[in-house]
């Protein structure tokens, strides 16, 4: 894991550029709406927008990890360190993964799918739901969380989440990033890369990352807004919602699952 | 005329006094260094993993939760239902419930991730969540039960005895349900997301207060050479039967409920027959060694008028009502959820096992240290509260037996079976 | 009556230590800001010196539940601005967790008694900005301004 140390390749940085420039052309006029200018919130967030992702899983590449490995970068996942005396096996068991690549195949017809899976981010989440101290909780953008303050640790939203996208810190944490704070004992899962939210950076480390690829199978934006391009797109191709039997009315959709 | 109960505290010699309650402190102290060890360390040295994240503790917790409001039970049919072969049980069944809920719920607190947050758990409440309406629960049920136990004792509180045995039956079983529901309000696990849960979990509750209860109450009295009439065990062990059998019937209807939709095949016949140690404790422990072999030895026409067998089968029960708590807490979590249903999933990275296959998890020492732990301190409430005060009745003889509530007043007062 | 007099000569020594000791902290405690941060060459940055000193937690506290629950960032009562300011470096160059001991945190604490936990979850030394360094060179290949950059002092 030692992508901070790679050169940068300037080939990639210059077709990263055209894609993001491109698409920060076309999300200028929402950014500029929304006032999401790149500095820090100073007013508490409001239900004004709801943050989602789109992922179009035909375009999601088998073997790819480009996604995981840039969540990893971005919340300090890649500093998890394998405490001495515990085996390989069970550490991949117990250490905290905030999103995966998922390669389904269909029992009847064989088709083979790849897709990430996340926090869902539920519109009616249930690890709210059974949060005994309300730490795991909704912001009013839609993002689901958890206070750590107030978590104790009782892993029950674990049991409740339908996606298992939990993970509790089992081992005493050094290291930490400034933008994410976390330490044993306490729950966490994807947060939309709440920092890059609260100073006003429109995309997420996982969307960024497929899009440097070149795949471009994530979209991230707001859903309440019907010109941004996630809506657009939602409205475009067909999507749904994983366990939407459940009516979580989640805010991460997929199309071709 | 009613003879008067006369209660009196437990003088075993010193000696062998003062060896229980080391040993009960001995197992005590194990647990809570056990407990100083997972927290100093973090969850990492104990079997608990993103998959299964309730284990051995757990299992031990929640059964003593149940056991508690069980062992209340007893009480209640002497009060509520006017048994009055059961009314000189009523301290001891009170004392029991509070020692076997504040054994579980340490257990529970000390396998916190952060137990050094209690003050906030107490604190901060989300009403949405059945753990902190439990709560409540937990610590109101303790309340409730020792303002009982003065209405039981206290001559000033006689008057409050029938409400207060009331208000405690009905708490009991909000409290059971409660802690049921912790379960079967899971909408994303498929072994959970059923109401069955809660009165199931009553159920047990009957059938584990009333094993734990007839053991203590054997022992105690067998240590000190207090007399325990034939008539009363036999009715104490035929309810016992009657609740495994309960049990029994639950645990069918149960499995047969999950297997009538479609969705729900892979789960069943993984937990009876593909789910590898999960299967094997389900029948071990939970079918043979929890429900039928007590059944046996309960209505055995030799067995069952044998205090040791009828001993032996108390034991069986809690240790299948262990069993069933492992496969009810644990196994439901390994098993993977059906996150695409139709679908099998090949791969998933990083931590593939996490949503892929059954999860895999083995107990550890410390975890089954601090469950011994909570079950060595709810004893030790007891084997002191029965010393130092005034809980377990002289003489349980078939003569001094008072009569059922309604039941014709005679000379003697042998109650009917 | 010696015994007396023993006893009291101990509790006297033992105030004007407890005196001395104070003093001899707040002289210390002059020395824990970066060179060239915000807060050097102040001689009271977020507060005054002795609301900061008796305050400081309340201050924490309630501005924790602005930025997880409210989204409310780069406020003065941000525990990473104190970070930022108040870690020495070693003699190594590296900077020092501000929670150790004669560190920022870890000297007053210490003499105080009082665990300081924060740092279970909080970096104790500046250890990166909003964004990851991936991010942000995305970001400014793209011509988009990353805000917080400023505050990112790359540690380790």
């Amino acid at each position: 894991m030692n992508h901070h140390e790679d050169k940068i390749d300037g080939g990639r940085r210059a077709f990263f550029g055209v894609a993001a420039g491109v698409t920060a052309g076309v999300v200028a006029p929402g950014v500029v709406l929304h006032a999401v200018s790149a500095a820090p919130r100073s007013e508490p967030v409001t239900d004004a927008v709801r943050w989602g992702l789109l992922i179009d899983t035909t375009k999601c590449a088998d073997g790819c990890r480009a996604c995981v490995d840039a969540c990893d970068l971005e919340n300090g996942l890649d500093l998890q360190i394998k405490p001495e005396g515990q085996s390989q096996v069970q550490w991949d068991r117990q250490k905290s993964v905030w999103i995966r690549k998922v390669k389904l195949q269909d029992n009847q017809t064989r088709r083979v799918t790849n897709l990430p899976l996340m926090c869902q981010h539920c519109e009616h989440p249930p690890c709210v739901d059974v949060c005994p101290t309300g730490a795991s909780f909704k912001r009013a953008d839609g993002i689901v969380m958890v206070d750590r303050h107030t978590c104790i640790g009782c892993r029950y939203c674990m049991m409740a989440c339908p996606y298992k996208a939990r993970s509790f810190i089992h081992e005493n944490v050094h290291g930490q990033l400034t933008r994410v704070p976390r330490g044993k004992g306490c729950v966490e899962s994807c947060n939309l890369c709440v920092s890059r939210r609260d100073y006003g950076i429109a995309s997420t480390a996982c969307v960024d990352a497929c899009a440097a690829e070149g795949h471009n199978a994530m979209t991230f934006g707001d859903l309440n807004d019907p010109e941004s391009p996630i809506s657009q797109a939602l409205k475009a191709i067909p999507s749904r919602q994983i366990r939407e039997d459940l009516a979580l009315n989640t805010g991460v959709r997929y199309s071709g699952v | 005329m009613i003879k008067r109960i006369v209660y009196r505290e437990w003088r075993i010699p010193p000696a062998r006094y003062w060896t229980i309650l080391g040993i009960l402190a001995v197992i005590a102290g194990i647990g809570g260094l056990a407990a100083l060890y997972m927290e100093h360390e973090g969850h990492w040295v104990t079997g608990m993993n993103n998959s299964v994240v309730w284990g051995t503790p757990h299992v031990f917790a929640v059964f003593l939760i149940v056991a508690a409001s069980g062992a209340l039970n007893v009480a209640s049919i002497g009060s509520v239902f006017g048994k009055g072969a059961y009314k000189p049980f009523g301290r001891l069944s009170g004392l029991l419930a509070v020692a076997l809920l504040v054994g579980g719920l340490l257990v529970l607190v000390l396998d916190l991730g952060r137990p050094d947050r209690l003050i906030v758990a107490m604190t901060t409440y989300n009403f949405r969540s059945i753990f902190a309406w439990n709560i409540f629960l937990y610590t109101g049920f303790m309340a409730i039960v020792i303002a009982y136990l003065w209405s039981m004792a206290d001559r000033m509180g006689a008057v409050f005895y029938k409400p207060m045995g009331l208000f405690a039956f009905a708490w009991r079983l909000a409290l059971t349900t409660g802690t049921g529901s912790i379960f079967g309000f899971i909408v994303g696990r498929q072994a959970f997301d059923t109401a069955f849960l809660a009165p199931m979990f009553i159920i047990m509750s009957f059938a584990y207060g009333l094993a734990i209860f007839l053991l203590v109450l054997m022992f105690t009295f067998d240590q000190e050479g207090r007399v325990l009439g034939d008539k009363i065990v036999r009715r104490l062990k035929n309810l016992l039967g009657v609740f495994v059998a309960a049990i029994l019937y639950f645990t069918v209807v149960y499995f047969l409920t999950k297997l009538y939709g479609a969705k729900n095949y892979e789960l069943v016949s993984w937990m009876l027959l593909g789910g590898g140690t999960f299967t094997v404790v389900f029948w071990i422990g939970w079918v043979l060694i929890g429900g039928l072999v007590p059944l046996g030895i309960l209505y055995h026409p030799e067995l069952g008028k044998d205090r040791n067998w009828i001993a032996a089968a108390c034991a069986l029960v809690i240790l299948g009502g262990l069993a069933t708590m492992y496969v009810v807490i644990i196994a439901s979590q390994a098993f993977p959820l059906q996150i695409f249903p139709g679908q099998t999933v090949l791969e998933a990275a990083p931590a593939g096992g996490i949503i892929a296959e059954p999860a895999h998890y083995s107990p550890s020492l410390p975890e089954f240290l601090l469950g011994l732990g909570g079950m060595a301190v709810a004893l030790l409430i007891t084997a002191g509260g029965v010393r130092v005060l005034q809980f377990l009745p002289e003489s349980l003889a078939d003569e001094s037996m008072p009569a059922d509530e309604g039941a014709k007043a005679t000379g003697s007062a042998l109650a009917e079976a | 009556m010696a015994k007396a007099v023993v006893r009291a000569g101990l509790v006297v020594v033992s105030l004007v230590w407890a005196l001395g000791a104070q003093a001899v902290l707040a002289a210390d405690l002059g020395s824990f800001v970066t060179q060239g941060s915000k807060a050097a060459g102040l001689s009271a940055c977020v507060e005054p010196t002795e609301v900061m000193r008796r305050n400081h937690m309340e201050f924490i506290e309630h501005q924790r539940d602005a930025t997880v629950h409210g989204g409310i960032r780069g406020t003065k009562y941000s525990l990473a601005g104190c970070i930022a300011c108040h870690v020495s470096t070693g003699a190594d160059g590296k900077p020092v967790p501000a929670n150790e001991p004669n560190q920022f945190c870890g000297a007053c604490h210490a003499f105080a008694a009082v665990t300081v936990n924060c740092f279970d979850c909080h970096a104790n030394v500046p250890n990166g900005g909003p964004v990851s360094e991936a991010g942000v060179a995305a970001h400014q290949a793209a011509g988009i301004a990353v805000a917080g950059d400023e505050s990112a002092v790359k540690g380790q």
